[in-house]
Order: C-alpha cells, then structure tokens, then sequence
C-alpha cells in the first residue's frame, strides 16, 4: 500500500486513513504498526480520526434487532420434526 | 460438539440438537440478515426460511465447510436477494461516498506545505459522545443501518457480519468464500464509508 512507498518515512494522514482497519485488525508489519502509532501520537485528527472508526464498530454492535420469536421457533421444531417423520415414514 | 457429530444428530431427527442451534444460531442471523431487508419482520422471514432449506439440504450436506458457515452462506444469500427484491419499491439514499475512501481534498495536496496531511476544513470533527441509552444514540444507530444498507452488496455482507454480528474474520472468509486481504478491503471501504456518513450527518446536526 502507500506506506510502503516510503518505507521509514512519516506516514501521511493520507496514508494513515488507508491503514486505519489493518492497524485496528492487528494485520500490519511491525515496522508499519509502529509508524502509525508514532503518527497517532503527534497528529490530534488522525487520532480522532481513528478514535471514530472504533466509535462506529462498537455502534454497529449495539445495533438493535428483534430475534426469532416463540411461535416461529415453533414453527421450526414442527418442520423439523414433519420432515424426518415423512423420511421415515 | 463436533460437526460430524451434529450433523449425524440431525440427520437422525434429534430434536434437541436441532432447538439447540436454533436458539444458539438465530440471533446473530437475524442481525446479518437485518442489514440487507428493510424490516425487522422481513429479515425474520429470512432466517426462517435459511432454517427450513437447512433442514431440506441435510441430507445432502457434504462437509465441504462447518454446518454454521453453510447456513451463513445461505442466509446471506437470500437476504441479498429479497433485499434486492425490495429495494426496487425503496430509494436507495446518497449517503454513503461510492469508493469507501476519504475525500482526497481533505488532505493537503502534494504542492502545497504538508502534502497529504489534514487540511484545517478537512480535518475530522469528533462526534460528540452521547450515552448509549439516549434518544440521539438510538437515532444514530438507526441512521448507520440506513447507511450500511446503501453500501455495496460485499462490503455491506462483511460489515453485517463483522461489526453487526461479531464474528471473526475466519468465520466471515469462509461463510463468503474470499481471502483475509480481500475481507480486510472490503471492511475498510465500508467502515470507512460509514464513519463519513455518521460525519456528515452529524455535520447537518441531523444526529
């Protein structure tokens, strides 16, 4: 990626944001994790910046929904049973 | 318990093996399933549906993944198509940039003093931190769903499953069958599409 280009170099904060979900995954390079992390910790947007992306992931993992309910659990289990009733029968 | 083994048990019409991964399964396919319908109930339908065609394709299950990965693979593709289905009677919103990059002129560019850094304009705003309880961050939360569901379909099916669902990277390169660097790509466009979207948004102070 365009870390690479500059091998040892500062990163960009162009850069950095193309390198926020490898960092965030654990899937960089030593040399390439620690850059970002030095970067991180001079530049207050991209630390914002990064800060917001975890603030979205742990968002999307509150995200409410409604499960199956009684009766269509209900509905599975006599499926289930009807179809290996009919196989055996 | 092993897979062969569950397999084995259902094969056989063991009930409670079947109500075990049900009750165990459902919730998390409901959340996946949710992210590509445009109803709760609807995306319910999905998940009852992807029960019953397990139950037909049982006995023609051949191991090839986990039986979890297999019903994933087919609940993700029958929420994509009854998304789609539906999405011809709704709008799709222009939240959501098409590249899943940021914005380029929100850097310096490469002739001016700091090329590639922040301008002072585009530099990130912090979204103001509200309580997870209150009204805003139920508003929020709803809008991200809007969002995510304007991503596209592969993007949106690793986000789902990822960040919505919470399953590993392994779990989610099997159930799609793509490789580690293309599941990494594909939630870093739509992670970063939907960090804009909140950002802009909240620049309009709708949430």
């Amino acid at each position: 990626m365009a870390a690479s280009k500059e091998r040892g170099g500062e990163l960009t904060c162009q850069e950095l944001v193309e390198l926020v979900t490898d960092y965030l995954e654990g899937a960089l390079d030593e040399p390439t994790s620690a850059r970002v992390a030095a970067h991180l910790a001079d530049c207050d947007g991209c630390a914002d910046y990064v800060e917001e992306m975890r603030a979205t992931v742990s968002m999307l993992g509150r995200v409410e929904t409604s499960s199956l309910d009684q009766a269509a659990l209900a509905e599975l289990m006599a499926a289930f049973h009807t179809f290996h009733t009919d196989q055996r029968g | 318990m092993l897979d062969r083994e569950l397999v084995e048990r259902l094969r056989r019409g063991d009930e409670q093996a079947f109500a075990e991964i049900v009750v165990a399964w459902s919730p998390i396919m409901v959340r996946i399933a949710r992210m590509h319908v445009s109803t709760d109930a609807s995306a319910q339908e999905v998940v009852q549906e992807t029960w019953l065609a397990v139950i037909q394709g049982l006995p023609r299950f051949e191991h090839r993944s986990s039986l979890k990965t297999w019903a994933l693979r087919i609940l993700t593709n029958r929420a994509i198509s009854r998304g789609l289905r539906e999405s011809r009677t709704t709008p799709m919103s222009s939240l959501v940039p098409a590249d899943g990059a940021v914005d380029p002129d929100r850097f310096h560019s490469a002739d001016e003093k700091w090329p590639g850094h922040w301008t002072p304009l585009g530099r990130p705003a912090p979204l103001a931190d509200d309580p997870e309880s209150s009204a805003l961050a139920a508003e929020r939360r709803a809008a991200l769903v809007a969002a995510l569901q304007c991503l596209p379909e592969r993007q949106r099916s690793v986000v789902a499953m990822r960040d919505v669902a919470g399953l590993t990277s392994v779990e989610v390169c099997a159930a799609l069958e793509i490789t580690p660097v293309n599941q990494r790509v594909l939630l870093h466009r739509g992670r970063t599409a939907l960090r804009a979207a909140l950002e802009r948004l909240h620049r309009r102070g709708e949430v």
